[in-house]
């Protein structure tokens, strides 16, 4: 090598020689925790003591909540048409009324909330999901913007296809069975304002978004809309369109503002209009009142318990493993090296 | 003029051409990588089918669905292709990524390590290859060269022996032996002979600087180191002009004219220089060269007894000896030879043979002057830098073109191979195939005896033989390398080098080469792994290396420092990877069973892409300063690095590991998200960041409970990501446009949803601390082990002794600083000198069975006797 380059390439070394610091040494200061048995069997029961209370106040939060859940899609179906349940649901002619009776348990104080539950109904659907056009929802200017409704995304019009407001297999599939509840001869006012979100009805939905076209195919889905009030009064439908992330769901139907006392009968009068009988679908009506941690479900309380429990036995076993079999930590006996120096 | 330089150089030529590296650990994910591959598509395929039936049974009956009576031709594959686009991201893609990162990073490490800078020539520690650090920790043969990478190539005359007369025994240092100084001022003409062959019989070139100065360009340190001595000897080689070379001898001006050079080549073994001496007009044959050719050469009569002796003692000191001769000739005696010589060296055909066989002519009668001997110092460090590798599992095979007994002391005090009760040489020669087999054969049979013992017994072999066993021998050498920890290879070829390296290699071993010279660039670009020296023959071996250091004891830091930590923190990392993508990619799947199974998708795009890019990908990078163990704790263990050797930290066990833990922590997220969000707050949206959220927290308390160290770095990383996660959702919760619009002011509105979140957190680790806790403290690894005394200032700290071992050469029991207190016996006598050897002395080292006799009679002359009385 020849002296020049050499020298050349010496300086260069020099420079690139590293800068001290911390990070490049790998030296900055760490903390090294290791699973002392103090410090798990402390966590366990920490977990423990603090799991197994919110999981009692959960669980008696949730029993606190009242919830009257009645099943009338096969009550509803009169006698006659018990063999062929399809030619009556589907028949418009048919007289869908239909009355039953729930009873209060305990008393229920307002707000009681009216819930529809649906068992076996695939809102998460691929094909489903899918089917609507926020856009279109929003603004009035983006009626045609229909792109993802298929297949219910046009109406043909005497041969011109027209958009349909609001498209799409959601909104084509609208909830259409309706509540009316009577106690002691006294109509019980469902109070239908206010229960879909606020952030949809203001900025999701258009006030100036009006429904045009929608049920007018040959294929009627479920219920229709009155086609002159916009669609971010149209509560029904926003509350509907909240897809479900389960095959049961409950959506909001109402409110009830006044109490219900317990051992009251309430009489329900409905429209047993939507068609779940295809496809082995059922359907409730519930009325629940809330507490904090929202509706009836003990499965938070229950899981807290069983967790804060798991933990508690977790720590006593390692609590009776450390006292009658110790393991001193970090004896080097017990590296196998060693052990064959022993040897 | 003629250059001989650039790639048509016999160096050039050889060098070969580098191939691209793929760790070990690379192999291993792209194995893993196609394992999840496989299962991904089983899942497809299952979930396609059962998407299909379903389809076909079930969701032709749910009207609101829609489905037309026909369909496309196609509409079979709707359905496994929405699966195939649901689960790609089963595959990280990220991995690839994250891991180019750290690995550029552990590179930048290397180049940053203060501790391997060489002081001497301040050279940092340079990693030329970035993306092999892994391979560093995995490293289970390394092959060395010898000069310059054990030693320092800084060659100094210390001894030599003139017509009988030992200079420099006493002293250690014969320039400054007294008597010599005095033979040579008293005129004695032995010494003066012996100086002036040190001084001109060589190609070496003085400069002369303005100053008055002389350096000297030489090709070879030996001959450099021979000129300077005869120097500072008063033989002071100060010019040479044309042909004429002028000596400066106590202040007397000599002139000699060169007639010719015969010059050195590996086969012969010796060169000379014929000279005419400028005042007497005489003509002079001066020759210097390794014994075996010098010796032999005497003329008839001439006792070399002496000199053999001179050049074994000198030998076993780990000396480089040359031998040095001299003849006059006469007139017609040359002028005939010089006609036969130019002649020769005009021939085309055979030239090479034919040169040697005139030079051989004048080369014989010689009168033998003496033996020099030069001295390569081993480099700093380098005794206890290969022990240390040595107990962290590592075999080392030395690689010389030196001869036998010189490497064999290079070996012994390099801590290659344990002193005597211990350790044992078996040496394999020979000239014929025969012999060379019976050798092999000899030495494998007492290798598989020896195999069930802890001993330490290497092999020794020199290129003929080496030669012979690779071409006709192939299995049985095989066999031989996989048994013996140690090998000792004098007079090998730099492509002989290369052939060892890639005979380990194809005993699927992980292979590092080390070497400082143009010789060793094939053999570090065949290895696994090539670390380069930039020492003094240049940057040729540094430039083709993955990794070039200062000098060979970094090697101990690079391997068990930043070898193993790559190879702990990439292994993490990887297998993290696979683990979070797992996770999300299971709950999607277990969403399609509520989803009749119709590849809806439970997250939106933006979020999978978030989760994916940001949310997991931080806080795992970050694990590039996780240690687990100190440095100073990793350095007093060495023997820990067989937990990265061995792969276990990834492999299909660990693997499986992550894939349960990911496939739990799915059900954990998924059945909570969806009892705790059922019924009236079963909202899509709602669910889905339920349960992301899930998956980022538990994911947060993963990677705290799989973190060693936790610097701020750490820290901010692990619980800066959450805070960022909730911003960014929070941020895009305020665009009114975007789908999930509110929803997260929503969720951290509600009680329910952080007791969900703490909830999932505490299924989710709750086990996996038990298990983790339980294996830590029952079923503790060595790892654990080190961890828990090193944190709780256990008796490691205590007894430690990490100050650098003084240089002793037979401190090479496997006495770790915690096994201190227990017995030492029967190491004492261990503590001999080596060096001072005898001839005379027994061989004790065979075991007390029977069947050892039969091989010490057999193997006594090849067994190298080494210990006085042990």
């Amino acid at each position: 090598m020849n002296p020049v380059t050499n020298g050349a390439l010496k300086s260069k070394k020099t420079s690139k020689k590293p800068e001290y610091s911390r990070f490049t040494q790998q030296e900055l200061p760490a903390w090294k925790p290791i699973l002392t048995p103090g410090w798990v069997i402390t966590s366990f029961l920490a977990i423990a003591f603090l799991f197994i209370p919110i999981g009692l106040v959960s669980l008696f939060a949730s029993e606190r909540v009242v919830e009257i859940v009645y099943r009338y899609d096969q009550d509803c179906v009169p006698e006659m048409y018990r063999g062929n349940v399809s030619a009556y649901i589907r028949n418009s002619l048919t007289n869908k009324t239909c009355i039953g009776n729930i009873t209060v348990p305990k008393k229920m104080d307002p707000p009681i909330f009216v819930y529809y539950q649906l068992d076996n109904f695939y809102q998460n659907h691929r094909r489903y999901v899918k089917s609507r056009s926020d856009k279109q929802l929003r603004s009035a200017a983006y009626e045609s913007s229909t792109k993802e409704c298929e297949p219910e995304a046009r109406f043909n019009k005497s041969g011109d296809p027209v958009p349909i407001v609001p498209c799409g297999l959601i909104a084509w599939s609208l909830f259409n069975d309706t509540y009316n509840l009577i106690k002691k001869d006294k109509v019980l006012n469902i109070n239908k304002k206010g229960i879909a979100w606020k952030s949809d009805t203001k900025v999701k939905f258009g006030s100036n978004v009006y429904p045009k076209n929608f049920q007018s195919n040959d294929l009627i889905g479920g219920g229709k809309l009155n086609e002159s009030i916009p669609l971010s009064k149209q509560e029904d439908l926003i509350v509907w369109m909240r897809t479900a992330a389960l095959p049961t769901f409950r959506k909001l139907y109402g409110k009830i503002n006044t109490s219900l006392e317990a051992h009251d009968t309430i009489t329900v009068v409905l429209e047993n209009n939507y068609n779940t009988y295809s496809f082995g679908g059922q359907k409730k009506l519930v009325l629940s009142t809330t507490s904090w941690i929202g509706g009836k479900n003990d499965f938070l309380g229950i899981a807290y318990l069983t967790v804060g429990g798991i933990c508690l036995f977790m720590a006593l076993n390692f609590i009776l493993l450390y006292v009658f079999k110790p393991r001193p930590l970090g004896d080097p006996s017990y590296l196998s090296w060693n052990r064959k120096a022993v040897n | 003029m003629v250059y001989f330089l650039g790639n048509e150089t016999k160096l050039g030529m050889s060098r070969g051409v580098a191939e691209p590296k793929l760790t070990a650990m690379d192999a291993m994910i792209d194995k893993l990588t196609g394992a999840i591959f496989i299962f991904q598509i089983v899942v497809v395929i299952v979930l396609g089918i059962a998407g299909n039936v379903w389809k076909d049974t079930e969701a032709r009956k749910h009207w609101y669905v829609l489905y037309p009576d026909e369909g496309p031709w196609y509409e079979l594959l709707i359905i496994p292709l929405r699966f195939e686009l649901l689960c790609s991201i089963m595959i990280p893609i990220s991995i690839k990524v994250s891991l180019d990162l750290v690995k550029s990073l552990y590179a930048k490490f290397i180049d940053w390590d203060k501790q391997m800078v060489d002081v001497e020539t301040a050279t940092p520690a340079n990693a030329t290859n970035t993306a092999i650090s892994e391979d560093l920790g995995q490293v289970e043969y390394i092959l060395t060269d010898k000069t310059g990478t054990l030693t320092e190539n800084k060659m100094i005359f210390k001894r030599c022996c003139i017509a009988g007369t030992f200079f420099g025994n006493e002293n250690g240092d014969a320039v400054k032996d007294v008597e010599l100084l005095k033979a040579i001022n008293t005129g004695s003409p032995d010494a003066i002979k012996f100086l002036t062959v040190m001084a001109i019989c060589n190609t070496v070139i003085p400069i002369k600087s303005p100053s008055g100065i002389v350096t000297y360009k030489a090709q070879s340190q030996d001959e450099e180191a021979l000129v300077r001595a005869a120097a500072s000897m008063h033989m002071d080689f100060v010019n040479k002009n044309a042909n004429i070379l002028e000596i400066n001898f106590n202040g007397s001006l000599i002139q000699y004219e060169v007639l010719d050079y015969l010059e050195f080549t590996s086969d012969r073994k010796r060169m000379s220089v014929v000279v005419r001496d400028c005042s007497s007009n005489k003509i002079i044959l001066l020759s210097k060269g390794a014994d075996e050719a010098i010796l032999p050469c005497a003329y008839a009569g001439f006792q070399t007894k002496t000199f053999y002796e001179a050049v074994d003692q000198y030998a076993q000191m780990g000396l480089r000896t040359f031998c040095l001769a001299w003849r006059e000739l006469n007139e017609v005696e040359y002028h005939d030879w010089s006609l036969l010589f130019k002649e020769a060296n005009s021939t085309l055909v055979d030239r090479e043979w034919r040169v040697a066989e005139v030079c051989q002519r004048l080369e014989q009668d010689l009168e033998i002057l003496g033996v020099a001997a030069i001295e390569d110092r081993l480099q700093d460090g380098v005794p206890e830098a290969i022990e240390t590798l040595r107990k962290a599992g590592i075999n080392f095979w030395m690689l010389t073109g030196d001869k036998q007994n010189t490497a064999i002391q290079i070996a012994l005090s390099c801590n290659f191979v344990s002193p005597e009760p211990k350790g044992q040489l078996l040496l394999i020669n020979g000239k014929t195939e025969d012999e060379v087999c019976r050798n092999l054969e000899r030495v494998l049979l007492t290798m598989r005896i020896t195999k069930a013992e802890p001993k330490d017994v290497a092999f020794v072999i020199d290129g003929w033989a080496l030669e012979i066993a690779l071409k006709n021998y192939r299995k049985a050498f095989t066999e031989l390398a996989i048994l013996s920890r140690t090998a000792i290879c004098c007079r090998v070829t730099p492509s002989q080098k290369a052939q060892l390296v890639e005979l380990l290699k194809s005993c699927d071993y992980r292979t590092l080469a080390i070497g400082d010279g143009g010789n060793d660039v094939r053999m570090i670009q065949q290895a696994d792994i090539g670390v380069g020296i930039s020492g003094r023959e240049g940057l040729q071996a540094a430039r083709a290396a993955d990794y070039s250091i200062g000098k060979f004891r970094f090697l101990t830091r690079l391997i068990l420092v930043h070898g193993r930590y790559s190879y702990n923190r990439t292994a993490f990392l990887s297998q993290y990877s696979f683990y979070k993508s797992l996770l999300i990619c299971f709950i999607q799947i277990f969403f399609s069973f509520v989803s009749g199974v119709s590849g809806t998708s439970l997250f939106n795009s933006v979020s999978l892409m978030a989760y994916n890019v940001f949310y997991t990908s931080v806080p795992v990078l970050v694990s590039v300063l996780d240690k687990d163990l100190s440095e100073k704790t990793v350095m007093q263990h060495p023997q820990i690095l067989f937990y990265c050797q061995a792969g276990r930290l990834l492999n299909p066990t660990t693997f499986a590991g992550w894939f349960g833990r990911a496939l739990f922590h799915a059900i954990v997220v998924f059945a909570i998200t969806m009892h705790s969000y059922a019924f009236e707050k079963s909202e899509m949206e709602e669910v889905s960041m339920v349960a992301l959220s899930g998956c980022v927290w538990l994911q947060a308390f993963v990677v705290t409970l799989e973190t060693n160290s936790f610097t701020i770095l750490q820290h901010v990383a692990i619980w800066g990501n959450l805070v960022v996660f909730y911003i960014i959702n929070w941020i895009v919760s305020a665009l009114p446009r975007s789908g999930m619009y509110t929803i997260m002011y929503r969720l951290c509105r509600q009680p329910a949803y952080w007791n969900t979140m703490f909830l999932i957190v505490a299924a989710g680790m709750g086990p996996v601390l038990a298990l983790k806790y339980f294996r830590y403290t029952y079923r503790s690894s060595k790892i654990n082990i080190l961890q828990q005394a090193e944190r709780l200032g256990g008796p490691i700290l205590s007894l430690g002794n990490i100050e650098p071992q003084p240089r002793t050469l037979d401190d090479t029991d496997d006495r770790s600083p915690l096994s201190i207190s227990q017995s030492k016996n029967g190491r004492s006598s261990v503590f001999e000198p080596l060096l001072s050897d005898s001839p005379s002395a027994v061989r004790r080292s065979f075991g007390p069975g029977a069947t050892f006799d039969f091989f010490q009679s057999q193997s006594k002359s090849s067994n190298y006797p080494r210990n006085k009385d042990n």
